[in-house]
């Protein structure tokens, strides 16, 4: 057995709370071929590149080796375009402009009286989990809302996407024995979604699942397999990862308590607490999924056509040759470019709302929680080395402040 | 959304927006006050420029639009602590041109909210509302029509272009009839839309004519646009992407005419415009037209500068220094926007002048940095030009030089469905490549064009035919870049010889 290598090194469980410092070993070959004969990208400048480079695809099934046939066809974030486009176009639709620009905006309200309530149902106490009483709960009860999912259902799909979640990707374990849980947990959930959607096309509401299932124009309309599989990814997306980044938030912010006070003083700022956050300690670090058409050549090396192609987004984002002083976390930078959300065709398509998320969620945690503090440094992590984040965020804090008037 | 002075509830949604750009193309209060580069060494230079100058040298801008208000914000960025004035004919601060012909003529954004931000922040002396009328370089001054000398250690001239008149006055003078350029041009169409308008004759069916008829047809009213060429923005995309632009202009419901001019635009007995002759003998009956055939540089105020200024605009080398009717560079003299002419190394070095929104900014900057530093800190103007339009729904952009293609090609995308990459090539190298509603891709050929990369494309792409099929291009002749440009030269010893304007005969 050769030495593990810095990638393999970085998917060990025991790395999960600090993967910045091997990310730096990684950048010193910013185009590292592994074992296997995939190349990953760890540079900021080259993975912008290949982000919008149209020689590399998202499609799995057009590596050199490409993975045996799954039953439920790939979502539109595996898939290249035309189909990509026409199927996030007529998803877009629902969710953002042109069609439905105010759609996120609009949940504003909801939003911060969502956030209130969870944080009200800790103020009889001094020590809450982030995770379990604001992080998942706030994010699951908006996707819901806004796709048209039940959230008393939530014990239900919660399982699958989290085994989807944990089975992406590399980790520990048997990689066949991960990949065949992930495909059932993928299809146990398409299946239940496809039934919601049969409901609603009976019984429209104003949803977005309605929308997948009725909406009908010059394009045409979605499948009723396309509809299992772009509901399937955006009630994962919608809140597996917004809940790292409201939890990664809360940490990086009780590790830096002078920007909790700032924020009660300046309610601008947390924008640009987000956007650096999205670069400091972003929720999805890798892109593994890609694959080159053709030979592609940066510097000196070649990706061969057939490759496949991992993009360290989490890497990049702290490359020292994008920007200075990249481990330091400071949002009065003053440009904060990232690759938190990607980039791209397939730049993430719920980003204006995982930004109001978090932006929500933060600001309402620094204004009401009295002298908050961590109860363990690093705290406990989820297994995943690609959607990473902290399993729980355990803190306390003397009382809670009660809202400000709405 | 255009707003470049929000209110406070629009505020946290701008500072939203501009946060998530990803290109970071919303400047809010940072324009032109930060560097992006994270090298200390490039962002801040210590051993450019003369210091002393730094400090209290006198820098004359002529010209206070995009680019000579940007222009401005980087002297100030980059340490210039001298006398700043700027000189400009209109009675307003800078302003943005490109949502004239969209957001304003559509009524969704006053013709006064397109002021481009903070320039009053900036330390300026600002000299509104008089033209210069001359330039002498060897005295260092700038004459205003009011008479009043500027002097100066360093000049910028950002005069720009204005809209190409009608040729007939009499004609031009019919109420009815318009031309755009300014805000005021601006506002005058949007309150003739809205007075009630039965059909808009566009002349040209460039970006500007385009966008208008857009507009029109997005307003409900009937458009007859008449075109000299064969086909709609041939001049900047060649004919067979132009045909691409007139199926869409004619499915969305122009009454598109190419390869036909407007021989006479006619008028009642009170002068209001009533339609115009064309020249395949047809009429159009129209109660509104909008001259839109191009541009005409503002170089009129330097005649006898000694400059090589003429139609061409201003001839500058790759640094924005202009040159002088000799073909010398001169050391105090620059040059950035619409009017400068300048050799651009990537096509060749030939002389172009670029109207475009982006390279007001991007030459605006060079000069800006050019003129406070040294000669062994000047930076060279090499970025591509880029440009955007909106019409008929589609967003179309282009990077690099279109119109000096011999071969072009569908890389991306369905011509059908209006949604594609084009690749022009010169001569086996990739030149140009135009999105329509693909502008996620243009950085990708942004990047070939710049490593000289193989044309066609030789390459398996996402949404890619099976096969390229390049045809020929069919970009209009080039014009010579300095055409009309005749120079006798007298004098036998070197000393002695130079060259002068011969004048066309009046």
């Amino acid at each position: 057995m050769p030495p593990a290598s810095i990638y393999e090194q970085i998917h060990r469980f025991a790395n999960r709370a600090d993967p910045y410092t091997l990310y730096r070993e990684l950048r010193e070959t910013p185009v590292a071929r592994q074992e296997d004969g995939s190349y990953v990208v760890s540079t900021y400048a080259e993975i912008v590149a290949l982000l919008h480079d149209p020689r590399v695809s998202s499609d799995r099934r057009k590596l050199s080796q490409p993975p045996a046939d799954e039953k439920l066809p790939p979502s539109f974030i595996a898939i290249d375009p035309p189909e990509h486009d026409r199927i996030r176009r007529l998803t877009m639709r629902h969710f953002g402009p042109p069609h439905a620009p105010r759609t996120v905006e609009n949940l504003r309200g909801e939003l911060l009286t969502l956030v209130t309530d969870l944080i009200d149902g800790i103020s009889d106490r001094t020590r809450a989990d982030i995770v379990e009483d604001v992080a998942y709960p706030f994010p699951v009860s908006v996707i819901c809302r806004l796709l048209g999912v039940p959230r008393k259902d939530e014990p239900k799909f919660h399982g699958w996407a989290q085994e989807i979640v944990e089975t992406i990707g590399p980790g520990e374990g048997d990689e066949a024995e991960r990949n065949q849980r992930r495909q059932a947990a993928r299809m146990a959930l398409a299946q239940y979604l496809g039934e919601l959607g049969r409901e609603r096309r009976a019984n429209p509401g104003d949803d977005i699942l309605s929308g997948l299932v009725t909406y009908e124009g010059p394009e045409g309309k979605l499948t009723e397999v396309e509809v299992m599989t772009t509901a399937t990814l955006l009630l994962i997306a919608g809140h597996e990862t917004t809940v790292n980044l409201i939890t990664n938030g809360m940490l990086t912010l009780l590790r830096n308590p002078e920007l909790l006070d700032r924020l009660r003083n300046e309610p601008d700022l947390v924008i640009h607490t987000v956007e650096e956050l999205l670069r400091f300690e972003p929720p999805v670090h890798f892109l593994p999924q890609r694959v080159a058409l053709d030979d592609i050549v940066i510097g000196d090396v070649t990706i061969p056509r057939g490759s496949s192609i991992v993009l360290a987004l989490a890497s990049g984002s702290r490359d020292p040759r994008h920007l200075c002083d990249p481990d330091r976390f400071d949002p009065d930078r003053p440009y904060i470019q990232h690759l938190g959300f990607g980039g791209g065709i397939h730049a993430c398509f719920g980003a204006p709302l995982a930004r109001l998320e978090a932006q929500v969620a933060l600001r309402e945690l620094a204004n009401r929680l009295v002298n908050p503090r961590l109860v363990a440094d690093p705290p406990p992590y989820r297994p995943s080395s690609i959607l990473r984040g902290p399993e729980h965020l355990v803190i306390e804090y003397d009382r809670v402040l009660p809202a400000a008037d709405r | 959304m255009y707003d470049t002075d929000p209110d406070d509830a629009q505020r946290e949604r701008v500072l939203q927006a501009a946060a998530a750009c990803p290109v970071q193309a919303i400047h809010i209060d940072r324009m032109a006050t930060q560097h992006r580069t994270r090298d200390p060494e490039l962002a801040h230079p210590t051993t450019v420029g003369d210091e002393e100058f730094k400090r209290g040298g006198r820098i004359v801008i002529v010209g206070a639009s995009l680019a000579g208000g940007r222009a401005a914000g980087v002297l100030r960025r980059d340490g210039f602590a001298g006398t700043l004035t700027l000189i400009g004919d209109e009675p307003y601060p800078p302003y943005d041109r490109p949502p004239l012909s969209k957001q304003v003529l559509m009524g969704k954004v006053a013709p006064q909210r397109t002021v481009l931000p903070r320039l009053r922040e900036i330390d300026v002396e600002w000299l509104a509302g008089t033209p210069a009328t001359r330039l002498d370089i060897a005295a260092k001054q700038v004459v205003l029509a009011d008479g009043r000398q500027i002097g100066f250690d360093k000049v910028l001239i950002a005069t720009g272009a204005r809209a190409r008149p009608w040729p007939r006055p009499d004609e031009a003078a019919l109420d009815g009839v318009h031309v755009l350029r300014t805000l005021e041009d601006a506002d005058r169409m949007r309150q003739r839309l809205t007075a009630g308008v039965n059909r808009v004759l566009v002349i040209g069916a460039g970006f500007t004519g385009s966008e208008v008829a857009s507009v029109c047809l997005d307003l409900g009213l009937p458009v007859t646009v008449v075109e000299a060429g064969p086909a709609p923005l041939i001049g900047a995309l060649g004919k067979v992407i132009g045909q691409i632009a007139a199926d869409m202009q004619r499915a969305a419901g122009v009454d598109l005419r190419c390869d036909v001019t407007v021989s006479a635009l006619e008028g009642d007995a009170n002068g209001r415009l009533t339609g115009a002759r064309l020249s395949d003998g047809s009429t159009v009956e129209a109660d509104m037209a909008v001259v839109a055939l191009g541009a005409v540089r503002n170089v009129e105020w330097l005649e006898g500068s000694g400059l090589a200024a003429g139609p061409w605009g201003v001839a500058a080398d790759a640094g924005c220094r202009a040159v002088d009717i000799n073909g010398l560079v001169t050391d105090d003299v620059f040059v950035a926007g619409d009017i400068a002419r300048f050799p651009h190394p990537v096509f060749h070095y030939e002389f172009m002048s670029l109207e475009h929104w982006g390279n007001a900014v991007a030459q605006a900057e060079v000069a800006a940095h050019n003129m406070i530093s040294d000669q062994a800190h000047r930076w060279p103007h090499l970025s591509l030009p880029v440009f955007w339009s909106n019409q008929f729904g589609t967003n179309i952009k282009s990077v690099g030089v279109p119109s000096i293609a011999d071969e072009v090609v569908i890389t991306q995308g369905s011509v059908e469905e209006r949604r594609f990459v084009a690749v022009y090539g010169y001569r086996g190298r990739i030149t140009a490549a135009v999105t329509f509603d693909q502008a996620m891709w243009l950085d990708f050929y942004r990047s070939q064009i710049e490593q000289a990369a193989p044309f066609p494309p030789d390459f398996r792409m996402v949404g890619g035919p099976d096969q390229l099929r390049p045809v020929p291009a069919e970009v209009r002749q080039r014009i010579a870049a300095a055409q009309g440009a005749t120079v006798v030269v007298t004098g036998h010893d070197p000393a002695e010889r130079r060259a002068s304007f011969v004048r066309p005969p009046q």
